[in-house]
């Protein structure tokens, strides 16, 4: 049934069934029907859907690196406030250190003053011991040797010499 | 055996339709692969569809190809001529679904043939005519007069490029048509020769490993032009939108 529809027109046509013209009319009809239910389908319902997906996906990037830098910028903040309140404690710390040896040094110090000032008036107070032992022994010494005269004369005479002789010649 | 390689194009009528007005509804061999075309298109992108935040092989596939075609329309013609995408979409996915649906042996190839590429290409010809007066009302008709030449110069220019513009659907459809006309026919040249040369005898059968070798050759460029014919017939289409959007840069 196809070949007693088309041949006249094949034959006008020299052999080339593209050239046929009784076939345009429907070969344009039925690509208006297919191209445009293709394109009403892709139009409105497909292609939406597509971009929205893509469009969705964009803003969910954009988003998360909104979110990363933002957590990021948080981050260096606290590292820069760690850093503040580490060298706040350095410095708090140093100057305690230095306070302390300072006032230990100062301790040490008063200690040694007062030890000294100890020391200085015990040894006056026994130079006066040493002087006052001193000066006793040499007033025994008078004694002593009107004594031991006494004596030696007592061998030599037989006789004591009385006090007053003894103070005379010993010019005590 | 089919020895005419002109038997591939003809138009069949599977069943007679009304004629309504200048319409024939016929529903012919062409329609339907026309028909198929359009079903592959709307099932392939059906399936990519899938909306998932991470996409998989499918999805990425069908979101290459929407950000293909957009990323053409916004640099060959800019980005408020967005309303076009869904058209230059359709263009290009008839295209080249219809050309690789062609490339199938026993298939029918709608774009061989051209009374098809013509009316393509008139679509997209009267799209730039009437939105561009939509647009601009009378002033359109400025992109035939070149800005910036001397008075003198518009009694050769205009004529010129009234011809150039008028030619345009023709170079489309002609371009699309001769393509797919001319690497079908060759192919089915080099197939009838391979059989021929076995018909002969052993020592011409040996012989047809020459036309085997050219037919493996020719089908592997024939996939090439479907592809790129296809990218053609769009890529024009957003350069001829551009008459639309920018009459005063022409």
């Amino acid at each position: 049934m196809a070949e007693e529809k088309l041949p006249a027109g094949e034959a006008a046509a020299g052999g080339m069934p593209q050239f046929d013209f009784s076939t345009f009319a429907s070969q344009i009809t039925w690509l208006i029907i297919t191209f445009g239910i293709l394109y009403f389908i892709l139009a409105t319902m497909i292609l939406p859907k597509i971009g929205n997906t893509i469009s969705n996906r964009h803003n969910r990037i954009a988003d998360d690196l909104d979110t990363a830098s933002r957590m990021q910028r948080e981050a260096e903040e606290a590292e820069v406030a760690y850093e503040r309140v580490l060298a706040d404690a350095k410095a708090k710390a140093h100057n305690v250190a230095e306070s302390t040896r300072a006032s230990i040094n100062e301790e040490i110090e008063r200690e040694i003053t007062a030890a000294d000032a100890e020391a200085a008036a015990q040894a006056l107070k026994s130079e006066a011991k040493i002087a006052d032992v001193r000066r006793e022994a040499l007033s025994n010494i008078d004694a002593i040797a009107r004594d031991a005269a006494s004596d030696i004369v007592k061998k030599f005479i037989g006789k004591a010499p009385t006090a007053a002789q003894l103070k005379k010649i010993l010019g005590g | 055996m089919a020895s005419n390689p002109m038997d591939q194009f003809k138009v069949e009528p599977i069943f007679q339709g009304p004629k309504i007005g200048p319409f024939d509804l016929t529903f012919t061999n062409a329609s339907l692969w026309m028909v198929i075309t359009a079903a592959a298109v709307i099932l392939f992108m059906g399936m990519t569809m899938r909306g998932k935040l991470i996409p998989g092989r499918l999805q990425s596939m069908g979101e290459l190809s929407y950000e293909f075609i957009a990323d053409m329309l916004k640099e060959t013609t800019g980005p408020e001529a967005v309303k076009w995408f869904p058209y230059v979409f359709t263009i290009f996915f008839f295209i080249l679904f219809a050309n690789l649906i062609g490339m199938n042996p026993y298939a029918f190839t709608t774009t061989s043939h051209i009374a098809v590429t013509a009316a393509l290409a008139v679509f997209t010809i009267l799209a730039v005519i009437v939105a561009g007066i939509w647009k601009n009302g009378l002033k359109w008709f400025k992109i035939f007069a070149p800005a910036g030449l001397p008075i003198i110069m518009y009694p050769i220019i205009i004529p010129i490029e009234i011809i150039s513009f008028l030619s345009r659907p023709v170079t489309l459809a002609v371009r699309l048509f001769a393509n797919m006309t001319a690497g079908h026919v060759m192919l089915k040249l080099f197939a009838i020769f391979i059989a021929y040369l076995v018909g002969k005898g052993a020592v011409t059968g040996v012989a047809a490993i020459v036309p085997i070798l050219g037919t493996v050759g020719i089908v592997a460029l024939e996939f090439l032009v479907a592809a790129l014919q296809a990218f053609v017939f769009a890529i024009l289409t957003c350069v001829y939108l551009n008459d639309v959007y920018h009459v005063d840069h022409h």
